[in-house]
């Protein structure tokens, strides 16, 4: 079973079909798993329950910067490889990335609104992490301009792996525009390592979210594939009337030609 | 060689000449310049304040909005279909379009940026590090903004999603660029620092720009 095996998208659907219901389940049971036992997890000294936010919004962030990822070796697939699928798992990605970006700096600021006593702080990390969700949602703008899907995709990879070369970039210089404004003003947690019992619901929700992604994202490709079927047959029909209505009834015995077809 | 100086050659005449809009841009920085007093109040001190801020943005959008003729206008009139089925390396011609634009475009942001510093109450100091700075950064704002133009031609669309689509990675630019003209007027902060990185900036997106405007010019057109 190799990645060229799922060129074909009526093969990639019976695959996906077969798996999604155990990937939702396993997604289930480990996103159960990691909530119970980040309730049991004990209050923190100084930020009390508040820091139960920290195991939505940790797995939160960090699959807004591997989501991009993914989107940029799909990219490379569509350029480089040709893959057929490529394209469509790019743009699968990119609303269930930003839904994930812009989760993260929800929880973040509710967090921030009792730590802080702000809901926003021109912290460098919120700060590049709102410019990611600028992107996402450029990207997505992007998607939709275009109505021929492959020329649309060719763009949006392009300007996909642009992004995945700036994007470490931002984040380094909006680090150093920050230390350059205000000092060590913000109260940073992680700094010191964080305790077993954080860090065991920790990971176990940062799988199940990981799982959450993969089941949406294949479940979005299928849509996106029926989508695009949907599509042609349309685009055929419409050609079919167009062509019948044209030239009367010589139109009408070639349109039964190309139904048979 | 010959092709690519014809190439800049043909396009900064056309830019310059009726119909060509290169200085359009200057106006257009002229005009946001002129509103800002009306805006945060005639404050003189504030405004110098403010000042390496105020013209790094107006230059910012300044550019952004010339930019759209990069490949439009050839696209239009068929020559964009002959450089890219030229001998010369797709790559090299867009670097050479972008110079081109710079030289029309940018340069006169450059050259006006001492007036503009006159209105904003800089000294001869402020305006000078922001021209400086300017003439470091505004290449890394060109050769990033040539990969948007060349999206936008091959969708057929400018305007807005461009600008949507280049001003996130124009962010490092902008934070340098008036960082190290703010080393200059105030800060503690030495001018080398962040103008180094500017520099850098700038280099990086003389390399990635053209390929990747390149890339989605080859892909794209059919």
């Amino acid at each position: 079973m190799t990645l060229i095996d799922l060129a074909n998208p009526t093969r990639f659907l019976a695959l996906t079909a077969r798996v999604l219901p155990w990937l939702a389940a396993a997604t289930v049971i480990l996103l159960a798993i990691g909530l119970y036992q980040s309730a049991l997890a004990p209050d923190d000294y100084q930020q009390g329950a508040t820091v139960k936010i920290m195991f939505i919004h940790v797995p939160n962030a960090w699959l807004s910067m591997f989501v991009w990822g993914v989107m940029s070796i799909a990219s490379l697939g569509t350029l480089v490889w040709r893959h057929p699928l490529a394209d469509v798992a790019a743009k699968a990605a990119a609303p269930i990335g930003a839904a994930f970006t812009f989760l993260a700096l929800l929880t973040g600021s509710l967090w921030g609104r009792p730590m802080w006593g702000t809901y926003w702080e021109w912290d460098a990390r919120l700060t590049s992490v709102l410019i990611l969700f600028l992107m996402y949602l450029g990207l997505m703008a992007l998607w939709r301009a275009v109505d021929d899907p492959s020329r649309a995709a060719r763009a949006a990879a392009v300007l996909t792996l642009v992004g995945a070369i700036n994007l470490p970039i931002i984040k380094f210089s909006v680090d150093w525009w920050n230390t350059l404004h205000q000092p060590a003003s913000v109260m940073r947690m992680g700094g010191s390592a964080l305790d077993k019992s954080f860090l065991i619901p920790l990971l176990v929700m940062a799988i199940a979210f990981t799982l959450l992604f993969v089941t949406l994202h294949l479940a979005a490709m299928r849509n996106e594939i029926l989508r695009r079927r949907v599509r042609s047959l349309q685009m055929m029909q419409a050609s079919r009337i167009a062509f019948s209505s044209e030239s009367g009834s010589r139109g009408e015995s070639a349109s039964n030609e190309v139904g048979a077809a | 060689m010959t092709a690519l100086s014809a190439l800049i050659r043909r396009d900064i005449r056309i830019a310059l000449r009726v119909g060509g809009g290169a200085l359009i841009g200057v106006l257009f920085f002229l005009t946001v310049v002129v509103l800002m007093p009306f805006a945060v109040g005639p404050d003189l001190a504030l405004l110098s304040r403010l000042g390496p801020a105020i013209l790094w943005l107006g230059a910012l959008l300044a550019s952004l909005l010339t930019l759209d003729r990069l490949f439009m206008a050839d696209h239009e009139d068929g020559s964009l279909d002959l450089i890219t089925m030229s001998r010369t390396p797709l790559e090299l011609a867009c670097a050479a379009k972008a110079l081109a634009h710079w030289l029309a475009a940018g340069l006169p942001l450059i050259v006006a940026t001492p007036v503009l510093g006159l209105l904003l109450n800089l000294d001869m100091v402020a305006t000078g590090a922001v021209a400086l700075t300017l003439l470091a950064g505004t290449p890394a704002l060109t050769f990033t903004g040539m990969i948007g133009a060349a999206l936008a031609v091959t969708l057929h669309r400018g305007g807005l999603l461009m600008a949507v689509l280049v001003l996130p990675l124009s962010i490092p630019v902008l934070i340098f660029g008036v960082a190290a003209s703010q080393a200059v007027i105030v800060g503690p902060m030495t001018f080398g620092a962040p103008f180094s990185i500017l520099c850098a900036l700038s280099l990086v997106s003389l390399v990635v720009g053209p390929f990747a405007a390149a890339a989605s010019l080859r892909h794209g057109l059919d």
